[in-house]
């Protein structure tokens, strides 16, 4: 049986409580909307790209603690990383989220490692990935917004 | 501490509240409710989306399928006429159970969505039409709002929409004030299933016939409830759902006066809603089989007629007396909870609870609950635009049946605390 505590890591409801990087950015050059229709969570992923490099990332909008945890933390780890490195990192995150297991790449984690309890509720999973996605698609320059749906 | 600590103890639940309703006598019925899930007790607090269903239900469904099944209406031979007499015999069941006047004003769907679909595509396509107005009201599900979107759409006519005070009462003055002569349909829901509202149904009705303008009115939160007379009510059209009551899913019923039913097009077109076929001209059964194309959920219609059987056995008012002094007692039990602010808090209500915590997103409350075998609804409930009405991107909603008990309540009320004590 799971165990909430597996879900609701202290980390992630500290980051779900004091969201980093929880703000628009207003020279940002790319940004995009997600929204999971289920159950009404709503970001906006603002980043700012110079060349190829992440040089900023901020987000705004309204969602759970898993997912709102999941966003600030992203921020975190994304920043100042190549639009590759972040691709392969939401690779490896979504493995783990899905999985429970990274594999190899466990260390490439870092900090986002404690969201492996995500694996054993799976009606959560989009949760834990939707700002990823929302920051997938302003990195390839979507337009439309993104849904879990 | 929370306001259940002053109330009396009614020690055991057998006779719950002094209403006559042996719940406990009752939750035997219930196989499912005898489960546990992740380890405890299940307490199942869904019942707006949908309803558990007794022993008798689940046995009529393999008796009809073990004993009865042919299909219906054609057959000369002895099981098509012992199915076909089971389910016109629903249909009566049902013609009784509403009081409605005569079971060919009960045309059976798949559910209320189906219904209202219906109405939309066969009356509404006949009666509205470019810069007429379909007038509904802020609390409605999205099966009473999109059916009337995709019609306004295709005829260029308008949809309207009634407003709602904080409460989640609709403001009757304004209602009246949007009904114009270019209105050509009422769709309304009896009951609000994100906000338990019970809507003044003979005054919105009255108001509208005074114009001439039909109305359509979703039952679906309101057949489970409480009694619903379509003589008293007048209304038009009715629509609810079997799965909400206790029945099989996929099992529905269309209420609509014969006159109207009479004068509007098919809504599908097959087998059954014919009484003649050629190559260039069909002619249409008679009601209601003129709306039931195609072989229908046969075993579905007679389990929904066995639902209302055991219904009527418990007896609607006892009901609907048991399940008010539930929700009262749940309202006072949650609504004491620092931090925990009820959506919904009208007047006249029925069965929902809606609330959230501050501080807590409704997905995180519905996850804990989940683990302590508590099943609610969280998100939106198909009713975004009630949850925009509110500033709110989503609720937690309990909801009740007459088989929950004030333990139940009491065990909810405890895995409010132990969410906020996870998030504290």
């Amino acid at each position: 049986m799971p165990d909430l505590r597996d879900l609701y890591q202290e980390v992630i409801l500290e980051h779900s409580k004091a969201p980093r990087n929880f703000h628009t950015i207003a020279q940002a050059n790319q940004k995009a909307e997600g929204f999971n229709p289920l159950c009404g969570d709503h970001f906006t992923v603002y980043v700012t790209v110079d060349g190829d490099a992440i040089q900023d990332i901020g987000f705004q909008g309204s969602g759970c603690a898993i997912s709102k945890a999941s966003a600030s933390m992203m921020t975190q780890a994304v920043k100042g990383k190549s639009k590759a490195e972040a691709k392969k990192l939401f690779d490896t995150f979504h493995k783990l989220v899905t999985t429970g297991e990274a594999n190899g790449d466990r260390n490439d984690l870092g900090k986002l490692a404690v969201f492996s309890g995500v694996s054993e509720f799976p009606v959560r999973v989009k949760c834990a990935t939707l700002a990823w996605h929302t920051l997938q698609a302003a990195l390839e320059g979507k337009q439309e917004k993104v849904s879990t749906e | 501490m929370t306001t259940a600590a002053k109330l009396p103890s009614t020690g055991s639940s057998a006779h719950a509240f002094g209403t006559g309703i042996n719940v406990e006598k009752i939750r035997r019925d219930f196989p499912i409710l005898a489960r546990d899930v992740r380890g405890k007790k299940l307490v199942y607090l869904d019942n707006a989306a949908t309803s558990q269903k007794p022993r008798v239900v689940i046995d009529a469904l393999s008796h009809y399928y073990e004993q009865e099944n042919a299909n219906i209406h054609r057959g000369v031979h002895f099981l098509s006429e012992l199915a076909t007499a089971e389910h016109e015999r629903a249909r009566q069941t049902v013609r009784s159970f509403i009081n409605a006047p005569d079971a060919k004003e009960i045309v059976f769907v798949r559910g209320t969505t189906e219904a209202i679909n219906l109405v939309a595509q066969t009356y509404g396509r006949v009666h509205v039409g470019p810069g007429d107005e379909v007038l509904i009201t802020t609390m409605e599900h999205h099966s009473n709002i999109v059916p009337w979107q995709l019609l306004c759409e295709e005829k260029g006519a308008k949809l309207r929409v009634a407003p709602i005070n904080d409460d989640g009462e609709l403001l009757l003055e304004e209602f009246a004030k949007l009904l114009t002569p270019r209105t050509k349909i009422v769709a309304v829901a009896h009951v609000s299933n994100a906000l338990g509202t019970v809507n003044p149904l003979r005054q919105i009705i009255q108001l509208a016939h005074q114009k001439n303008i039909p109305v359509l009115v979703d039952g679906a939160q309101a057949v489970p409830h409480m009694k619903v007379d379509m003589q008293v009510l007048d209304c038009d059209f009715y629509a609810f759902s079997s799965h909400k009551m206790f029945g099989p899913t996929g099992m529905g019923v269309l209420y609509g006066k014969a006159s109207l039913l009479e004068a509007m097009p098919p809504y599908q077109g097959g087998g059954e809603m014919i009484s003649s076929v050629t190559f260039e001209k069909t002619t249409y059964n008679k009601l209601p089989f003129k709306f039931e194309a195609g072989t229908p959920n046969i075993a579905g219609a007679i389990a929904l007629g066995v639902a209302i059987e055991y219904l009527n056995q418990i007896g609607m008012n006892k009901i609907t007396a048991y399940e008010h002094e539930l929700l009262e007692y749940a309202t006072r039990k949650v609504s004491a909870i620092s931090g925990v602010r009820l959506i919904g808090t009208a007047k006249e209500k029925a069965g929902v609870l809606s609330f959230v915590i501050e501080g807590i997103h409704p997905h995180d409350v519905g996850t804990i609950l989940d683990q302590e075998g508590i099943a609610i609804r969280t998100g939106h409930h198909c009713a975004q635009p009630i949850m925009d009405r509110f500033g709110i991107p989503a609720t937690a909603r309990a909801s009740f049946a007459f088989y929950n008990t004030k333990e139940e309540v009491d065990a909810l009320a405890t895995g409010i605390l132990k969410v906020q004590e996870v998030f504290a």
